[in-house]
């Protein structure tokens, strides 16, 4: 007998939850306690009163274990809302990553010069190192990091994605 | 401005709430509380003697008497033990609050003596959980825990409460509102309704599937049921959890369903056309193979939880809602199109045909008492007095399933979900607590009963008069079951050995014992037992090898029942090896 694999989608989750002791253990701890993925998670205080926190989750499941997953987040006494961006429509996604590079002469030349083209900033500065600011979709980042790996990539800091619906409503 | 300590405040609101039982066991981080309950007017503590008794005994009350059942344990250790009962609460949705005493706020962290992280561990186990850090915040979390732990899907809500906080001060004056975070299903959308009536009363082949959702929605729940079921013409079947709901003696009855029920109960299942399952939750042993659970139904289901929605079973219609309140407008709407009850004659007659099967016959004997047969004596000698019946986990728990049968809601005390054994002996404690009348009786095996069986001087202590009927039959029948089925009787630590004198045990703690071992003196016996005004411990000598049928294997549908012994193969694939 072999264990089965299932076929997965991606989806970005973002939750409205208390911002108290504790939630963030009990939404990352249900995920683990039922088996489900988390490819990344951000949390953040987003209310005038800090009672408020936002988080974006973005998970991989077939179909009906992404509706098991917000129903069971919808379940916690502290989430008060869940939206599934990747259901809901159009939405924007960003995160930001932090590249450190080290390097003199020529591999220098070109990790500004690939910098410059993915409008990478550089917010430290060595003579022979530096840390790049980047903001964009996952993918744009996951490439700008492969490059950066040809020309003295040392380590690298991600966010984790936060998304937006579009539009003028809230999500 | 008038200020209390913690643990005063706390014994407030539990008295607010209407709480006059407490089943606790206490020790240092708890001292406070025990302290403010000392000689208290309003509630009455009882001392378990493990803490696992204190949460399986509120569990008991809770299910019994239909109000919270609350727990009080100490810190670390009580709260560790108390966790089994929790995670039982939690799956069979008991509404409980376990107040759980905690090392001092600026200890938390420290390894401190009899720490342990309380709220950490019951985290995934409780339906909420606090650390409370300030007295001044006490009386809101506790209203909102029994907010939380009542309404809805019912479930137990711990509240870690450290030592200081427990002495520690503060203001009466404020009137902290329950916060009103918590929302909650309650009637079902018109529509839903609506579309539900119309494919019942349309239906050739319809079934009524219920579960322990409607006991939870109250005793006006299980009436609507009756009414439901009778208008509709549909035959009824149950969970484990949800019997008593619909009475055993009712026509429209089929039994329970699921791995251990009836014949015709998962016939009807696999051939109905509509399947309105309400408060239940296709639990694996209810289902048994998906991909053959019911193929040819339009499967209807009426939840409070909607994360129960779809999660095993796919559903055409999903109705989020209080079970009581759905049937109720179901009713409403029936009776308000004009529908007429339908004959459903082909129907009937398809059932007629599969109770003829006779599935829950069992070979006879004189010479041993059969353990279906004194389940059925049982039965018979108790039914007048409307008893509450517990149970521990196994064999024994099936046959009472089975072979006992219930007319009404929170007569049937069981460990559906989690499967606990030694649930039964403190929950039979917790249910006579709540029901000081009522005659109760933990329907037990020898292996389970053992499990929590310090708990006979916490009946000795209250004076309970519990009854506690053990089928002993010297295995732990359902391991050596699937032994017997799934690993060629290859009895690997099946065997109970070295029991105890169940007996001279009784006496030991002030019980009666009675030992019986011949069918022909049974009803005597039972007789003796009940006529005794106090706890009585009853070791039914049972025949020894009597398997529970019928049975869907692990990974069989409900066509492929095993009705009897001859029918086992001894063996199964790996697939199904690994179902559990």
């Amino acid at each position: 007998m072999h264990i089965k694999q299932e076929l997965t989608e991606r989806h970005v989750l973002t939750l409205t939850v208390d911002n108290e002791a504790g939630t963030l253990a009990r939404i990352a701890g249900m995920f683990t306690s039922r088996g489900y993925n988390i490819d990344s998670l951000t949390v953040a205080d987003i209310s005038e009163d800090h009672t408020t926190s936002r988080i974006t989750i973005v998970t991989k499941g077939p179909p009906p274990v992404i509706d098991q997953i917000i129903a069971q987040c919808e379940r916690l006494i502290p989430v008060h809302k869940v939206t599934d961006l990747t259901e809901a429509g159009p939405h924007v996604e960003r995160e930001l990553a932090l590249v450190k590079v080290n390097g003199t002469g020529d591999q220098r030349v070109e990790a500004m010069r690939l910098a410059d083209i993915y409008r990478a900033r550089v917010i430290d500065a060595t003579v022979n190192s530096f840390i790049f600011e980047i903001t964009g979709g996952p993918e744009k980042i996951d490439t700008f990091v492969s490059l950066m790996r040809e020309v003295g990539l040392v380590e690298v800091g991600r966010t984790g994605i936060v998304g937006l619906m579009r539009g003028a409503d809230a999500s | 401005m008038p200020e209390k300590s913690g643990a005063e405040i706390l014994i407030d609101i539990l008295v607010e709430q209407g709480v006059d039982t407490v089943f606790g066991y206490p020790g240092g981080a708890v001292l406070p509380i025990y302290d403010a309950l000392f000689q208290h007017k309003k509630i009455k503590h009882v001392l378990v003697r493990h803490e696992a008794g204190a949460a399986h005994s509120a569990e008991g009350y809770a299910r019994a008497t239909g109000k919270p059942g609350v727990v009080l344990v100490t810190s670390g250790p009580g709260a560790t033990n108390a966790v089994t009962g929790i995670a039982d609460a939690f799956m069979d949705s008991i509404p409980l609050i376990v107040l759980t005493g905690q090392v001092a706020t600026n200890l938390i962290g420290s390894d401190a003596f009899q720490e342990a992280d309380t709220v950490g561990i019951t985290r995934h186990c409780s339906k909420h959980n606090y650390l409370v850090k300030d007295p001044a915040e006490l009386s809101a979390v506790v209203r909102e825990a029994f907010v939380i732990a009542t309404k809805g899907r019912p479930g137990p809500v711990v509240i870690d409460i450290p030592k200081n906080v427990q002495v520690a001060t503060a203001s009466t004056d404020v009137k902290s509102p329950a916060r009103s975070r918590f929302t909650y299903a309650g009637e079902a959308d018109y529509a839903e309704i609506n579309r539900a009536v119309e494919l019942i009363a349309n239906a050739k082949a319809p079934i009524l599937y219920t579960g322990g959702g409607i006991i939870n929605s109250g005793p006006t729940a299980s009436e609507a049921l009756r009414e439901l079921a009778e208008l509709t013409g549909a035959p009824v079947t149950s969970t484990l959890m949800g019997l008593g709901a619909y009475p055993a003696s009712g026509e429209a009855w089929l039994g329970m369903l699921g791995m251990h029920g009836t014949y015709e109960a998962n016939m009807a299942m696999n051939q109905c056309d509509v399947m309105v399952c309400l408060g239940a939750r296709f639990d694996d042993r209810v289902t048994g193979r998906l991909d053959a659970f019911s193929p040819n139904s339009i499967k209807i289901h009426v939840d409070i939880d909607r994360s129960s929605m779809n999660k095993t079973v796919r559903v055409d219609l999903p109705i989020v809602a209080d079970v009581g309140m759905a049937m109720r407008q179901m009713i409403d709407v029936w009776k308000g199109r004009k529908y007429k009850t339908q004959p459903l004659t082909e129907w009937w007659s398809r059932i007629t045909g599969w109770r003829a099967v006779d599935c829950l016959s069992y070979p006879g004997s004189t010479q041993e008492i059969m353990p279906q047969y004194a389940i059925e004596r049982l039965f018979e000698a108790t039914k007048d007095k409307a008893p509450i019946i517990t149970t521990e986990v196994g064999q024994h728990q099936m046959w009472a399933a089975q072979h006992f049968h219930f007319d009404a809601p929170n007569k049937w005390l069981t460990s559906g979900g989690l499967g606990t054994m030694g649930y039964g002996l403190p929950a039979a404690i917790g249910a006579q607590m709540g029901n000081p009348d009522a005659l109760v009786i933990d329907i037990a095996g020898e292996a389970s009963i053992q499990m929590n069986i310090q708990e006979m001087a916490t009946a000795s202590q209250y004076r309970l008069p519990v009854k506690v009927f053990i089928l002993n039959n010297e295995w732990m029948g359902m391991v050596r079951q699937w032994q017997e089925l799934t690993y060629e009787s290859r009895y690997s630590e099946s065997y109970s050995d070295s029991l105890p004198d169940f007996v001279a045990l009784a006496e030991a703690y002030g019980w009666k014992g009675i030992r019986c071992d011949d069918p022909a003196k049974l009803d005597d016996a039972i007789a003796e037992m009940l006529a005794h005004d106090g706890p009585v411990m009853f070791d039914c000598r049972v025949h020894k090898t009597s398997n529970c049928f019928p049975m869907i294997p692990s990974g069989a549908a409900h066509t492929d029942m095993i009705l009897h012994a001859d029918q086992v193969s001894g063996t199964m694939d790996d697939e199904a090896k690994a179902l559990v």
